[in-house]
């Protein structure tokens, strides 16, 4: 039934977004791409694809954090250019989308000022994205009360940061529950705004939402392990969604190291892979290899549920998919062109290949 | 951060007693009044059929089939069009070849074009006392259903070409080698429409025009008109 009504709002950007799909790097891109020698290659080869020009005005020599920045800007136009052309319920689910990166910024500049970073160059790193108007001003702040009240409560990620008021001071442990806990807030909510949406949006959305909160809980579980933070506190900072949950929340929640994990993962059958060979591989000693494994199957999973999104029309799965791959994207050519940079061809195909 | 999803105070509720149930208490209010206060014959199905005139059925027809036809058509072309145009934007070559599925849906229009000219040619002027033969009301009622008929064909087919042609556009965009395959599904779908006229034409093949009788005592076939 989804199919009656919804071309009558967002059919056109429907199709404008699976026009940028098109776009993305193929197989056949990468293969060129990584025959590269110098940066300068690397550049004629992008201009042949769908970013054109986009570094046609640098100076040279260009620097790997160039092309991030270049290729980022592209995606943020094209974002805003959606952006602009939504209407209800399309635009709130782009906000949300904008909300994780505004989470990022507050936390990267919240830890920054802590370090006593340049306030200018904080924010000159912080994701255009989730950039709002009031940021500059956490830069002032010195506890959580203080940055709610001042900064936060006029920002949609206020009800988020309600959980989390009671972390008086600012450290970096308390600096990391409150990313998590807020995090979670977010993909929580994010989750029964999905659900509101009917069917073929909430299908596809909340099979993406249900893995990123599961790579959260097995990523801070393992994250946590030989740290200060207990075990109770572990616990709260679990997404109440996933496949995992309820039970394999339970388990990690009291788990102790990277086997007691393993064996809460196997109990669905589409993360049982996650750990399958790196156990053969390390055996049980090199703990940091298995879990940088971990992150790149991590990675690989999100890239092949995004592009299943893309399976199914008249949902709004797909805005959020074009996101994400566009993402892997740039960070696949900022590896590709760091490689190049450094001369380590070895690694070079370490990327996540998309289509 | 956990709340139901919709409560039972959730307006959406509210507005499902009131669209459903009021209506409902409506029509049994008034059954049961006119049953109890002896008047139940007033409620006759036949009486009605037989007091309407066959020219409100004939026109009531007509109506419906180009009506629901266009209805069709339109919901198809703008759901296919929103595709083509946002498919566009990043495969200008898609807009021409596409159009093909736009022409498809409107074809659903003509055929309900063609319909409505078929039936308006059987409506002649009659006098209003010799209207009421056995004749006429048959070419009313077969106008009616016919058109009926016709229009509902027409609007799910349009409905159909048009979600298959925005399937077709955005496929097209994005793999060129998808375009015909899905167009045979289109095709398919577009047939179903062309059933409808073939039976709509059918069903009044037999309904003579409106006419007088030959003889004016027949005109009047029921008690229930005057």
């Amino acid at each position: 039934m989804e199919a009656l009504f919804f071309n009558v709002d967002s059919g056109f950007l429907e199709g404008t977004v699976r026009g940028y799909r098109a776009g993305i790097l193929t197989q056949s891109h990468y293969a060129n791409l990584t025959q590269c020698e110098t940066l300068e290659d690397f550049r004629t080869q992008l201009a042949a694809t769908d970013y054109g020009n986009f570094l046609a005005n640098e100076p040279l020599p260009i620097s790997t954090s160039t092309i991030t920045d270049k290729a980022t800007q592209i995606l943020v136009d094209q974002f805003n250019y959606l952006r602009t052309n939504a209407v209800e319920p399309l635009s709130k689910f782009l906000d949300y989308i904008t909300y994780a990166y505004m989470i990022d910024n507050v936390v990267l500049l919240i830890t920054g000022t802590l370090h006593e970073r340049d306030t200018h160059e904080l924010l000159e790193r912080c994701h255009p994205l989730g950039v709002f108007d009031t940021m500059p001003a956490l830069c002032v702040a010195t506890n959580v009360e203080e940055l709610y009240q001042s900064v936060l409560v006029e920002t949609p990620l206020a009800p988020y940061f309600r959980d989390c008021l009671s972390a008086s001071d600012l450290d970096d442990l308390n600096i990391e529950i409150i990313r998590n806990t807020v995090y979670k807030a977010y993909l929580e909510d994010f989750y029964t705004f999905c659900s509101t949406l009917g069917s073929p949006t909430s299908d596809v959305m909340q099979r993406i939402l249900s893995f990123e909160a599961d790579r959260r809980t097995v990523n801070i579980t393992i994250n946590s392990f030989n740290t200060e933070l207990s075990k109770e506190q572990r616990a709260k900072l679990f997404p109440a969604i996933g496949r995992l949950f309820p039970e394999g929340n339970n388990q990690l929640a009291k788990a102790d190291d990277i086997d007691q994990v393993r064996q809460v993962c196997e109990s669905v059958s589409e993360y049982r892979s996650f750990f399958a060979e790196s156990s053969h591989l390390d055996g049980n000693g090199d703990d940091l290899s298995a879990v940088s494994q971990l992150e790149d199957r991590f990675f690989n999973t999100e890239v092949h549920l995004n592009k299943l999104a893309f399976l199914q029309q008249f949902q709004y799965g797909i805005f959020y998919a074009y996101m994400k791959l566009k993402e892997q994207e740039i960070r696949n050519l900022t590896w590709i062109a760091e490689c190049i940079a450094q001369d380590a061809r070895d690694r070079m195909q370490d990327f996540i290949p998309i289509f | 951060m956990t709340r139901p999803l919709i409560s039972t105070f959730h307006p959406s509720f509210i507005m499902g007693y009131f669209s459903y149930g009021l209506p409902s208490f409506l029509v049994l209010v008034i059954a049961l009044y006119i049953l109890l206060t002896g008047s139940g014959e007033a409620f006759n199905v036949g009486r009605f059929l037989e007091e309407t005139s066959p020219y409100a059925w004939a026109a009531t027809g007509i109506g419906l089939d180009i009506g629901l036809s266009v209805l069709g058509a339109g919901w198809g072309i703008f759901v296919t069009g929103a595709s083509i145009l946002g498919g566009g934007v990043r495969a200008p070559r898609i807009s021409t070849k596409n159009l093909i599925s736009i022409i498809f849906c409107e074809v659903v229009a003509i055929y309900g074009v063609i319909i409505g000219i078929v039936y308006s040619a059987k409506i002649t002027s009659v006098a209003d006392s010799v209207l009421y033969t056995r004749d006429n009301y048959y070419t009313g009622f077969a106008l009616f259903w016919g058109g009926l008929t016709v229009g509902a064909c027409n609007l799910l087919c349009g409905i159909c070409v048009g979600i298959t042609g925005s399937t077709a556009a955005l496929s097209d965009a994005a793999d060129p080698n998808l375009f015909v395959k899905i167009l045979v599904v289109e095709v398919f779908g577009s047939i179903m429409g062309l059933f409808g006229l073939i039976t709509g034409l059918l069903m009044v093949s037999a309904a003579n025009d409106f006419a007088a009788p030959a003889a004016a005592a027949e005109a009047i076939v029921s008690p229930f008109v005057h």
